[in-house]
Order: C-alpha cells, then structure tokens, then sequence
C-alpha cells in the first residue's frame, strides 16, 4: 500500500513542468549572411547585352586581327631544307652510313636568296622537323641538379640511358637530351665577305645565371659507344655552352626551331647569301628533316597568318552573330 | 476488450484459497486473451482469426519457441547464445574504426579507383607523378572522411553508453528474494526484473505481478507506437499470487514464448506455473522503450533482450542514404570512365602504331635510343617491347588522364552540402518559437534530394496536428453557441475545483461561450439551461476518460489532467470542464485535519472502475478490498458512503460530479459477478443513500456501452439525482439521426444539422449527442438483458451489442459539438503549396479512418468536390475487388476528364480530384502480395490518398510500394517512433522534434519544429541545393574534361607518349587549388531565384522534379561544349607557336593560365547572382593560379624555369589569352543566349520577373505575372 500511495506523489510532482524557465533561445541570429541576402547583382542576358558584348568582340578583335595579320607580313623569312641535298649523290640510298661515318667530309655549301630587305637583327635558326624533343623518355633523361652545382656531378639520377660511362663515372652533363645536341655549324656569306653570325646570349639569362652552373665543365661527356651529337668544349663551363643551354630548353612540338645566332646586319633584297655548312646530325635515322631558317622578327614574332586570320575570323563571326541577334529580336519579339 | 477485461477480472477473482482450476474458466480466459490480442493487433501478417486463436491454444512447438525459465537465466540460455541487454547502435569500435572506416569508404567505387591509380603510379615503369603528388589528395580525402565518421560514432557511443549503463532492480538469483541494481546491459533473459512507476522499461518483458492487485499496469508506449494514451498490461493472476514463491525460486515456472519479432501488437505464449498452463497475449508484455505510468511497480520476467526486444527489430538500423543526384552522378562517371579508356586505348594503341612504324629507327633517333650502354652489357633502356609497351602506356595514360573522373568534386559535394547545411540550419524561417529548435541536418549526403520530392508520406497525429483537440463549439436544441471567447490567461474565470486550500483546474482552458455560460449559470430553472446541462452532462459522462492531479509549481494549484484514449474525448471533457461540470471524479478530501488523497482509478478496461480511497496515515478506506478483497463487499461501501460524506462539504464550488462506478465483489464467481455488482450499487448508491447537496449534484452510471464501429456511437445509463434514470448516447452524425426520434423537435433537428454542416466544413470534428429518459419498465428490462448479455460466456460482445441497439433509440437530440484537431499552424497552406507544386501528400496514420477523414478536410487535404474510393476489407478476396472497383472508377474518371480536357481547351483543370482512403486491415492483404501493384496503380491515379490504422511497417511498406516502383523521389515526415521506420525507408526522411519522444528525430535526415516548414525547406531549400549541386557536379565535370582533352591533344604531338607539357603540380593542383574554391562558393551561395519567388510560384518546384538542372543531355552538351573549349585552348598556341623557338614548359604555361582563366570565366558566366564573396573567389582563383604558375616557374630545379617571365613578356601570348577566351566562350555564350530568348522555362521567366518586374511595382506584380503565365504555357506545365 505504501507503494501505491508513493507512486501517486510521484506522478504527480514528475510532470508539472510547465513553466520552468525558459532556455535560452536558440533563434538564429539575423545576418544578410546567413539568411543567403547579401546584396548581389544579377546579371540577366538580354537582347541589349548579348548585341553590345558581341559587337564589342568585333570592335575589338578585327583592328587586332588585321595588325597582326600585318606584322606578319613585314617579316621576312627564308627557309632552307638541306638534310637530303647535302646528302651526297652516291649515299643517298643509306643516308644512315653516310652521317655515321666519321671520315667522310660532311660540309655543304647552300646559296639563299634576300627576297626582302631585312633589317637587323637576323635571327638565324635551325629547324629540325619530327625530332619528338618532347618525347617521353627523352624529356625526362636529364638532370638539372648536376648541371647547376659542380659538387653534384655524380647526381645522375633520370639521366638513363646516358648516365654514366661503362667503367661507372658520371656523365655531365648526364641524359639524353644533353648527349643528342645538335651539332651542324653554320658559316655565312656574301660574295666574300662573311657574315658574322653572333652566337652570344641566344640562351635566356635565367638559364645561364641559374641553371648552368659557371663552374661545371662537362665531363666524360659523347664518350660512350653511341655518339649523339655535338661534343662539348671540356674547359668551358656549361654557362657559357650556349647551344647546349638553347638545346635542352626542349621544344614542345616535334617540329621546331633553335635559335642559332644573330645576324646583326641588314640584309638587301636580292643579296646571294652562301652558307657552308658541317651537316653532321643524324636525322636521317628518324627520317627527320633540317632546315635552316634566316627570319626577322616582329612585336608578333615570326612570320605566322595564323592570329590575324583568328582574330579576323573570331571578329567576323562576332559581328554576324551581333547583326543576327539584332535582326531576331527585332524580327520575332518575345 | 469487454472480454479481455472479464480475464482479468477471472485472475482476479480466483480465491487465494488456490480451488481446483474449473476447466470453463479457463478456456473462458484463454479465448479472452485471443480475442483481446485480435482486438489490439492490428494486424500485421495475414493469419486469420482463426489461426491465431488456434496458435494461443495450442502449444507452441518446443522447436520454434523460446523456454524462458522464470528466474532462472543460468538454465533459460545455458550456452549463453542469446544476446544480452546491451544495445548497440554505433557502427566502430576502437579497434575496427580503421579497417571498418575504409572498407565503407572505399564502398565508393571513385575512391577504389583512385587508389588504385595511386598504387600504379607507384610502380617505376608508370610513375608519372612524383609520388607524394599522386597519393595527397586521396589521403586528404580519406582522413577528413574519417574524422567526421569517427565524430559521429563516437557520438553514438556516448549515447549506447548511457542506455546500457541505466540500472534496473533485478532478482537476485541467488534466492534471497530480493531486489539488487544492475545494469541494463547486463540483464539476461529469464531474470525477474522490477521497474518502477515512470520507469522505462528495459527490456521485454512478461508481467508476472504488479502494484495493483488486479494485476494491472498501465504503460505508456509513445516512444513505440507513438500513442501517447495509456495502455493497460495485465500480470496473470496465477503468477500474481504466487509472485512469492516465485521470487523465491521454489516454484518452477516456465514461459514458451514465440522468437523474436518485430510485431509490436502480437505475441504469443503459454506460462506454466505447478504444472498448470495458462496462455499470455500481447496483453501480458511490457516492451522496452515504453513507460510504466500509474503504476507503483511492475515486476516481470525478460524474455526478449538488446538486439531482440521489438523496439529494436522495429528500428532497423540507419541505412546510409545517398542521394538521387550522386546516382545519376555514378551513371555519369561511368560514362565518364568510358571516355577514359577510350582515350587511353587511343594513345596506346597509337603508341603501338607508333612504335610499329618506326620499329628500325628506335635504335638510333636520339629522341629515343632504345639500348643503354653504361651497363657494359647492352640491354634495354625501359624498352619491354611492343606489346608491353602498349600496356604500359595504357596505365600511364590512365594515371595521366585520371581526373577525368573528378576526385575533387567528392570533397567539393561534401564541403557544399555542409555550408548548404549551414544555411538551413542558420534560417530564421526554420525556427520553431515554440519548442525552441532549429532545423538540424543529421544526414549530410542528400540535401539536394529534398529539391526533386515528388511524395510526401506524413504522419498525422503531432505532425500535421498539434495532437490536441479543442473543443470549440456547440450547438445545443438547435441554437448555435460558436462565439467562443478565450479564457483569461489568468484563469480567473475558469471553474476550479477548490478543495481545502487547494484549487483543481483543468489542465488544458477551453473557449468558452459567454452566452452559453450565462445560461448555465442561470439559477432559475428555464428550459434552455436545462438542456444545456443535460449537454454537457452527456459530454463529462459519456466516455472513458482517466483523470489524474497533476502538480504545479503552486502548491496550492493543481492540474486536473484527463487521459484518454480518444483526445475527442479529452476535448469534451475538457469543454465540459470549463462550462462548470467536471467529470469525473476527483476528490481530496480532508479526514481528520489530515490530508487525504482519494485516487480514483479508472480502468481504461471500459466500464469498470475501481476506486480506492487511501490514507497515509491510520484511516484506510478502502472502497474496494485492496489488501482483503474477499471481505469488502457491502462493509465498505458503507464505510465509503459515510466517510465520503465527511470530506464532502470541502468540495463547495457548483459543479456535478459523474460517478461511473461499479463495485467489485470477490465473493462472487464470474458469472454472478455483475449481477452483484448491480445490487451493490443499487444498494449503496441507490436514491436513498446520497442526496443533493446545493450545488453538487451526484449521478450515478449505471450502465455503459462501449463504442464500437458498428453503431458508432456510446452510450451511457445515469441515475439522476432527481431519481429518473437516463441514456445519453453520443456519436457520429450518420449514425445519430437513425436513431433519433423524428417525431418531435423535427426543427431542431433541422437546425442541428445546419449547424453540423456549417462545423463541418470548417473542418471541425462533429458528435451528435442524444438523451432519452427510461421509464422504470424501460430500465429495469434493460437491466436484465444488460445483465444476462454481460455475464454470458460466448458472445458477449455481439449480445451487449444488441443490447445497446434496442435501447439506443427514440433520442431526443441534445445538441452536437465541433472539436478541432487543432492544426498545426499553416499546415492547410503549406499542404497547397506543395500540391501547386506538384507534390503528392499523402496522409499515414494510426488514427481511425473518421478521424482521419475529418484532418484530411480541416487541412485543405480532401475538398468536397473530391470523390473518395474508401476500401476498408477484411480478407484477400475483398480487397482485390474493392481494387478493382477502385480501378473502375478510377479509369472512369480518368477518360471523362481527357473527353472534358480533348472539348475544353485543355487546361487540365476538368480533372475529378480522386481521393483513396484505405485502412491497415486492407493494407495487410495488399502489401506484400500481388495485390500491391493494383493498389500501386489506383494510389497513383488518385490525387490525395489516406491510410488509416496502419501499423508502422505499414508505413514503410506503402512507402516502398512507392519506392520501388517509381523513379519519383519520396520524403517521409513524422514525428512518433511509430514513424521511424517509415523514415527510414523514404528517400528522404523528415523527424518533427518536439512533442513525441526524439525517436524519429534520432532516426530522421532532417528535423525541425513544425509541418509547414517543409515549404520553405523543399521550395527553397531544396530547390537551391538542387539547382547548386546539380550544376556543381556538370561544372567539375566539364572542367576536368576540358583539361584531360588538353592534355590529350597534347599527347597526340609527342608520339603518344604521355608527355605533359604542363607541370604536374599543375595537374595536381588544377582541380584542387586553381578553380575548386568558386564552385564550392557557388555551390553554397548562388541562387537562381530569391526565396519570396520561389514561395510564391510553387510551381518553380518541377525544376527539380523534372530534373531539369541535371540530365544527360545537360551532361552531353556541356562535354561537347567541353570538347570545344580544350580544342580552342590547345590549338590556338599550337597554330600560333608552330614553327618557332617555344619551349614545353612556356607553352605548358599559356595552357595551365588559358584553361584555368577560362574554366573560371565559364562559372563566370554562369553565376546568377554576384556578390562580394563570388566576385572574391572567382577573380581571387584566377590570382592564386598565375601565381601558383609564376611560383612554380621560380624554381630552378624543374625544368620550366623562368618559362613564364619570358612567355608573358611577349605580345603573341597575351594574344592567345585573349583569342582563347573569345573563341572558346561564343558557343556558349551564344547557345545561353538563344536558349533564354527562345526555350523559356520558368525559372527563366522568373528570373526576369525578379529583376525586372520592380519597374512596375507600382502597377502590381502580380497582374503582370498572372498575364505573364498565361501567356506563356511554358509557365504552367
């Protein structure tokens, strides 16, 4: 009996809690924020935008398109191939065994036209067509620790397959790219008078400065029983091999241009240019082409229609596009 | 129930003598208990009537029955095989976080993938990242994964740790009969378990003995079923009395009980005690998760544990939900990966082409150079042969090519939905005042679901209702009394009770008409008065309410607080309260200068009711034998009467008190029982004992007939204090005007029902109340079938029945009262804004199709120009017509509304609005069986469908019926833990925290305080998670396609190699740093609509329905406009820098800046609303990239050194830039244009509207967009 009576106080004090007090609120605190009302613009394509942003995009994009269509024109720019012509008549069946044997006399000797008077500088480049400098296991195979820091010379780790010699020393500067260096040579003419070609800073400063170290000369290097390309000149420091610092900035396309040198003289239309060339670098394994290339420049560059007819194009389009519009908003109103 | 009420009354009147056991007895009892478990069983499975009392009677098969050894666990499970007590709902522990943790996240198959690319880049031959870049951003992913899993668990935890460690009274087993502490994980099957009033119950268990000598124990099951009335348990009399012994251990005394289930209405099971058998039903078990309430203690045997109790097995565990999107987004990278391996095989198989063709000149290209001779020996230099080499490239360009597939975009949706999360939870229009919460997000993964919801299945009871009935008006002899006035808050005028220094008010304060008080209060007799008594007589008399005193802070103010099972009734009683009469009764008395409390039980057992009147101290009053039952009889009832009038002139206010007692005599055996129970009161109460003081009038109830759905309609039989004998009935209309006596007050039985109609189509819940005086011919042949009916052994309810018919006629009408299931605020609206929305609601519900019924027109859910398909059936055969014929007039329906679209021009709007109403009887020969898809069929027609009486797996079942067959997206809201599973199994499942327990909030995706926030939640909310993630995911999309076709472009120009001219911290960093953050923001931030539209054109919600912001044309047309913008990025530089000195890295850069700046320029372009926060991370992004690329250009060990200084400085590339941007976006720009002129839909529009529509304000928006919409059908679909 007690129970029972306990059990009625209980249930009757466990459930009155009506008014306690009251917690504390919970409400969210108002901010433009968090209730998603900041202020905001928002943008609605109507007819009076879509014309004006495509007529600007005309405006703007055809007076560029016919600038550049202009610089390019200005440019004057001659372009030789030589990798067959200067292949002897007899070799021409196996070209391979031609480049490969050393005791044949690879000199050339081309003539090039001035088609156009071309002012100073004259760059001079040589083009190599389907060497993939991109390729894979070729852009990787170098090292740029060692070429920086003559105490790392033994860093040769990525260089394979042109690591280090047969009895084990390493190669500086290691890797495939550095050991394919393009070595064909270039002299200039005119008549008697030779051109001279000026083969300072054609590598970027940032590359000298930093990248080649002044006191790393290369070592062991086209010692191999495969020779690549070019040999290096052991008392110079790498900073100072220029071709071989333009050489392993690797283009990204496998048809592209090296800078060579300068020419820093104008050139008259109509001049005879002869060039006697060493054409020592075997493309012909890889049914590669060379070419060599003598170009001005413009504020666009070198000589390329492709921009301005882009522009041009992308300017037209836009105008039509602007003309379109007009005419259907205005020939079938909403 | 009348019959499993007389069980009990069996037990209880078994002699303490222990007599031989009467054979009659017994099986009187055990059909008692089938018909009770058929009562409450709303049957879940399908077994006829028959069966299941066949199963009660026969034995349970030992093979398939659990023997559970009254206190004996060591002997019910030797082996210790069943589970122990201990619930666990954490998914790790300490030792299997990491291994458990991986293995589901790498359930994600992109994750699998990623790792595995990981791993390949690892291998020498294929490493083609550095190996910390590969592996980093996987890494980021897992740990932040893991950390906000192992938040959440160790939550979880904490939680099973405070369930678990809660102590429970156990039976020591020792034998010493008493109770020790032990805690709840430690409880075993078999144990005797004690709770004690207000106690949860622990674990399932079988009553073996209560507080009450009868065996009784009230429970409250709100947290299992949602029901927030008390049930009554019964402990079996054989073990009540022998409750000693069995404690003691020296009687052996077994339970066969059915293993374990899920049903919460059924249980099946024999005890046997000394050898004899007695059968248990569902009445004889306390669950775990329900309350003990009224009930002093309860003693029990567990017989279902932890992970077997049914509370458990209802809750199936939380399944991990993934959103509808994140589906269609696997679909898509699938796709996605197929590109992939096509562009993969492409370079492979080019490469071997390659490679063929050139196959002499590898040995000596220098770019090549197949042979190393550094070893001595000439061997290979990464040279494995053709084949070999395929393969090889094949894995590299997978590892290259990777983000493709885009990693980023998991940590993106992730980091998005938690500042979508943010935003909700942060919303003013998402907090509910009244329970003072705010929106939770429990699940993280499926906010965008909640913009394609096409199905609303929701809960009635606290979910669209308050879950509290008002009474509201009357109509009384025809006149109308709806003036209702609020009552002061301070109660001043409301009618207490005052007893000694206390005051009894009700709990809940009713609207009171002021005219209608008058005339109550009016001391001269006029008729109207009268009649208005008689009313609200009628009202406090005619139900089966229990009272109880509830404290308040006051002391000298107490609550009177009525429990029932109908809140109709709560609401009368309540009306009836505060029009001055209170019922029933509820008396303190004071005895002796003491206080005494007079508790006043009435069992819920219908009409019987037991009062005991106890003292604390010397005085015992016992009304009905407590200690001694054999010896109360008529003694007591003196003792009552005298005492009774000692305490009575404490009570002094007016007001009636209803008696409805019935008094016991143990003396008697069961079938005599009634028949001295009507002596006794006649002889104690009858008109000679008591008599009327001023003011207090007493009634005596004579006679009660239960409701049932039949008559619909109850009745009761009073003595009045003016010694006539009365029959107030009061029921449902239809049912009420049958049986009304048309002869007289014809005119106010007109007014009636003018007024009923007028209450009803205010949605209010009518009752028709009715009266008829009983000459004392009429009583006394009452008295004698009402006596033969209710002790005869078979039948009885069909006899009391007929009973109840043949005296419920010839009424005179009384009046009839309007309650309110008072509705959640806004609910009607919120309900039409989701249908303009095209969103389907469904109402599920336990509650009785009436009501049911009665909610779905007070909530605008059924209108009256609906036709309703009704299907309450009781067997297979039933229902599959009553679905036919449903189908029947459905597709009637159906074709006359496409003749009247086909002749009308078509708006759609000729349509016969369907409503299916069907009840859980029918449901359980439907669900589950092939009848489903008939019922698939017919609820789909239908516009508005209503389930009623549906058990919990019900709910879930018709959610899957839905689920299943349909692609449309379905949310469930509820707020009981009857709704859990329902929850659970919805795509999107919605808990209301507040008034029921937390369970479903616990179980639910979302939860928040009130129904009508599901529209600012799904149009808004929703619409704008969609409408973000959607874009989101086609944005990373497009951008990590643009830059794997870049680089694959690339690959085409370095002989398949997998070259990559841009650096790979680039790569790396793309997805990660150079443009993650604007989608990210975007994702949070951007809206296409502000919230004032989007709530007031619901029908911006087919967006997401539709999945217009997300499809696989969207995909294919931004992977084409993808495509398009890498050919432009990538071959303007190559035509440009052919032929010239670039170098890979510079032109590497000009891709890394132009792909970056345009990806960044397309999410530009694509923001519909800029703010300083856009305009940051965007135009920030395209910063942080130039300069992570000028960063990376500074370093002098990676080859692009300097690359970028010398590239900006030239004018051709700033010229690329501009070229690229220009080209690339004119597509775009152009389709966008055209599509917003010419394919308006309506976000469109409404954009416009938005923006430009404030011009016109002054003319009114509104005009302007009614015209708009009609003439644009796009508007409206």
């Amino acid at each position: 009996m007690n129970n029972v009576n306990g059990s009625v106080v209980g249930s009757s004090s466990g459930s009155g809690d009506g008014s306690a007090p009251r917690r504390n609120s919970k409400r969210p605190k108002y901010s433009r924020f968090t209730q998603q009302e900041l202020p905001a613009c928002k943008p609605i394509l109507t007819p009076k935008w879509v014309i004006s942003v495509f007529t600007l995009i005309g405006v703007v994009f055809v007076p560029i398109g016919i600038a550049s269509l202009m610089a390019s024109n200005d440019v004057v720019e001659i372009v030789d191939r030589y990798d067959n012509v200067c292949v002897p008549p007899n070799m021409t069946n196996d070209k391979v065994a031609y480049i490969q044997n050393n005791a044949t006399d690879k000199t050339c000797i081309r003539t090039l036209e001035v088609p156009k008077h071309m002012s100073q500088p004259i760059y001079v480049y040589y083009q190599l067509d389907n060497f993939y400098q991109n390729h894979r296991r070729y852009v990787k195979s170098r090292n740029d620790a060692q070429l920086r820091k003559r105490s790392q010379a033994n860093e040769t780790s990525g260089c394979d397959p042109e690591k280090r010699t047969i009895d084990g020393a390493p190669i500086v500067p290691c890797g495939l790219i550095a050991w394919s260096l393009f070595n064909d040579t270039y002299i200039f003419a005119i008549g008697n008078k030779n051109l001279t070609v000026n083969k300072k800073g054609i590598s970027w400063k940032s590359d000298r400065d930093h990248k080649f170290g002044k006191d790393v000369f290369p070592k062991n290097f086209q010692s191999g029983p495969l020779i690549g390309g070019a040999k290096l000149n052991a008392t110079k420091p790498l900073s100072e091999q220029e071709d071989l610092i333009v050489w392993m900035r690797t283009a990204a396309l496998p048809t592209f241009r090296k800078l060579y040198g300068r020419i820093e003289q104008d050139l008259n239309a109509g001049d005879v240019i002869s060039v006697t060339l060493k054409n020592n670098y075997n493309t012909y394994s890889f049914s590669g082409k060379k070419k060599l290339v003598l170009s001005t420049s413009s504020w666009l560059g070198g000589k390329n229609d492709f921009l301005g007819i882009a522009y041009l194009a992308v300017g037209g389009l836009c105008f039509f596009l602007a003309v379109a519009f007009t005419i259907v908003y205005l020939v079938k109103p909403r | 129930m009348a019959d499993g009420e007389r069980t009990a009354f069996g037990d209880l009147l078994r002699p303490i003598a222990d007599p031989p056991v009467r054979p009659d007895l017994i099986s009187l009892s055990a059909s008692a208990t089938a018909a009770a478990s058929a009562a409450v069983d709303p049957p879940h499975g399908s077994r006829s009537e028959a069966d299941r009392l066949g199963a009660s009677l026969k034995e349970l098969a030992d093979a398939d029955a659990r023997i559970v050894f009254v206190g004996d666990p060591g002997r019910t499970d030797p082996g210790l095989a069943l589970p122990g007590n201990a619930v666990r709902t954490a998914k790790y522990s300490f030792l299997t976080f990491i291994p458990r943790n991986l293995f589901e996240q790498f359930r994600r198959l992109a994750y699998v993938y990623f790792l595995a690319i990981a791993v390949l880049n690892q291998l020498p031959q294929l490493a083609v990242f550095g190996r910390g870049a590969s592996v980093l951003p996987l890494a980021f992913v897992l740990l932040v994964t893991a950390v906000k899993d192992a938040y959440e668990d160790w939550r979880r935890h904490r939680s099973d740790l405070v369930e678990n460690g809660r102590a429970a009274p156990v039976l020591d087993p020792a034998g010493s009969g008493q109770f020790r502490p032990r805690r709840w994980k430690d409880l075993r099957v078999g144990e005797v378990i004690k709770v004690l009033a207000d106690e949860s119950i622990p674990c399932d268990m079988v009553l073996l003995a209560t507080s009450d000598p009868t065996g009784v124990a009230y429970v409250q099951t709100i947290n299992l079923d949602g029901e927030s009335n008390l049930k009554t348990r019964y402990a079996k009399q054989e073990t009540m009395s022998r409750l000693p012994s069995i404690t003691a251990g020296s009687v052996t005394t077994l339970i066969r009980c059915e293993t374990p289930n899920r049903n919460i209405y059924g249980f099946h099971a024999n005890l046997e005690v000394d050898g004899k058998r007695v059968s248990l039903g569902a009445s004889n078990i306390i669950l775990r998760g329900c309350e003990l309430k009224n009930t002093a203690w309860a003693i029990g045997v567990a017989v279902y544990t932890g992970n077997e109790t049914k509370v458990m097995l209802n809750s199936s565990g939380a399944t991990s939900k993934r959103s509808r999107l994140e589906t269609h987004m696997n679909r898509e990278t699938l796709l996605l990966s197929a590109i992939l391996i096509t562009l993969c095989s492409a370079v492979s198989i080019c490469n071997g082409i390659w490679l063929a063709i050139h196959r002499d000149e590898l040995e000596l290209s220098q770019y090549f150079r197949k042979r190393d001779y550094s070893g001595g020996d000439e061997k290979y230099y990464n040279y494995y042969g053709i084949a070999m080499q395929v393969f090889f490239i094949f894995l590299m360009a997978v590892i290259v090519f990777q983000i493709m597939i885009p990693i980023s975009l998991y940590i993106s949706m992730e980091l998005v939905r938690l500042g979508q999360a943010y935003f909700m939870i942060r919303d003013k229009n998402l907090y509910d005042e009244s329970s003072n919460s705010r929106f939770q997000c429990r699940a993280l993964n499926i906010n965008e679901d909640l913009g394609q919801i096409r199905y609303v299945f929701s809960d009635k009871t606290g979910t669209l209702t308050e879950n509290k009935m008002v009474f509201q008006c009357a109509s009384i002899r025809g006149i109308d009394y709806s003036e209702g006035k609020d009552p002061s808050p301070n109660g001043s005028d409301v009618y207490c009770v005052v007893v000694g220094d206390q005051f009894w008010r009700p709990k809940m304060l009713v609207k009171t008409d002021p005219k209608l008080v008058r005339l109550l209060r009016s001391e001269g007799e006029t008729q109207e008065g009268k009649h208005a008594r008689d009313f609200f007589l009628a009202l406090a008399a005619c139900n089966t309410i229990v009272p109880l005193i509830v404290g308040t802070p006051d002391p000298k103010q107490k609550l009177i607080d009525y429990q029932g099972e109908s809140p109709d009734e709560q609401a009368l009683v309540y009306a009836a309260a505060a029009y001055g009469i209170h019922s029933p009764l509820i008396v303190l008395g004071i005895l002796g200068g003491r206080c005494c409390q007079i508790k006043i039980k009435i069992r819920r057992a219908k009409y019987t009711y037991i009062c005991r009147i106890t003292d604390r101290g010397d005085c015992v009053l016992c009304m009905l034998g407590c200690a001694l039952p054999c010896q109360c009889s008529t003694s007591h009832g003196i003792g009552f009467a005298f005492k009774t009038q000692d305490f009575w002139p404490f009570l002094s206010h007016s007001y009636c008190l209803c008696y409805r007692l019935q008094l016991l005599s143990s003396t008697l055996t069961a079938s005599g029982f009634i028949a001295c129970c009507m002596s006794t009161l006649t002889h104690i109460y009858g008109r000679n004992i008591f008599t009327c003081t001023p003011g207090i009038c007493r009634f005596n109830v004579l006679g009660l007939h239960e409701f049932d759905s039949d008559r619909k309609r109850m009745s009761v039989i009073i003595g009045c204090p003016d010694r006539t004998v009365r029959l107030f009935v009061k029921g449902a209309d239809s049912s009420m005007f049958g049986v009304l006596e048309k002869s007289i007050d014809l005119d106010i039985i007109r007014a009636t029902e003018t007024n009923l109609h007028a209450y009803s189509s205010v949605g209010l819940r009518t009752l028709v109340v009715g009266m008829r005086e009983l000459s004392r011919n009429d009583f006394e042949e009452w008295q004698s079938t009402y006596e033969k009916a209710s002790t005869a052994l078979y039948g009885r309810g069909s006899l009391l029945r007929a009973v109840a018919s043949s005296v419920e006629n010839n009424l005179q009408i009384l009046g009839a009262s309007g309650i309110e299931d008072k509705l959640q605020q806004g609910v009607p609206e919120a309900i039409e804004s989701l249908r303009q929305a095209g969103i389907r609601v469904w109402v599920l519900t336990g509650d009785k199709q009436e009501t049911a019924i009665s909610i779905g027109y007070s909530c605008k859910l059924l209108t009256s120009e609906m036709t309703h398909i009704v299907i309450n059936s009781n067997s297979e055969a039933s229902c599959r017509k009553s679905l036919e014929d449903a189908i029947a007039i459905s597709s009637k329906f159906v074709t006359i509304s496409s003749r009247a679209q086909n002749t009308i021009t078509g708006s759609g709007s000729a349509r016969v609005p369907l409503a299916l109403i069907i009840d859980g009887t029918s449901l359980v020969h439907i669900l589950e069986t092939e009848l489903e898809e008939k019922l698939f069929k017919i609820a789909t027609v239908c516009d508005v469908v209503l389930c009623c009486r549906v058990a919990p797996l019900q709910k879930a079942g018709i959610v899957a019926l839905i689920k299943k067959r349909t692609e449309d997206m379905t949310l469930a809201i509820g707020d009981g833990a009857n709704d859990v599973s329902m929850i659970q199994m919805a795509d999107v499942g919605i808990g209301i925290s507040g008034q029921e327990g937390r369970q479903a909030v616990m179980a639910s995706d979302f939860a928040m305080g009130q129904f009508r926030f599901l529209v600012p939640l799904l149009l808004v909310h929703g619409h704008w998670n969609y409408q973000r993630i959607a874009y989101m995911i086609l944005y990373n999309f497009y951008r990590n396609a643009v830059f794997v076709f870049i680089m694959f472009w690339y690959v085409l120009y370095t002989a398949y190699t997998l070259t990559t001219a841009i650096t790979e911290w680039s790569s790396v960093l793309y997805s990660v740093l150079y443009s993650a953050l604007p989608t990210v923001v975007v994702g949070i931030l951007d809206k296409d609509l502000s919230r004032r539209t989007l709530l007031e054109y619901p029908k911006l919600y087919g967006n997401g329905q539709r999945e217009e912001s997300y499809n696989l044309k969207l995909f294919i047309l931004t992977m084409m406009d993808a495509i398009w913008q890498s050919l432009v990025v990538f071959f303007i530089p190559y035509m440009a820098y052919r032929d010239t000195t670039v170098d890979g890295s510079s032109l590497g850069d000009l891709w890394t800046l132009a792909v970056v700046t345009l990806v960044n320029i397309h999410l530009a372009m694509d923001v519909f609303r800029w703010n300083w926060i856009t305009h940051l991370s965007i135009w920030g992004s395209i910063a942080v990239a130039v300069m992570c690329v000028i960063l990376i250009d500074s370093m002098w060990f990676l080859p692009g050194y300097w690359a970028i200084y010398h590239i900006m400085k030239t004018g051709l590339f700033w010229l690329c830039l501009l070229g690229i941007f220009a080209a690339g976006m004119i597509p775009r720009f152009t389709m966008k244009a055209l599509a917003e002129y010419f394919m308006l839909n309506d976000i469109q529009i409404s954009r416009e509207l938005e923006k430009f529509g404030n011009f016109n304000d002054f003319t009114g928006t509104e005009i302007s967009m009614s015209t708009f919409s009609q003439t644009h059908p796009g508007f409206i679909r």
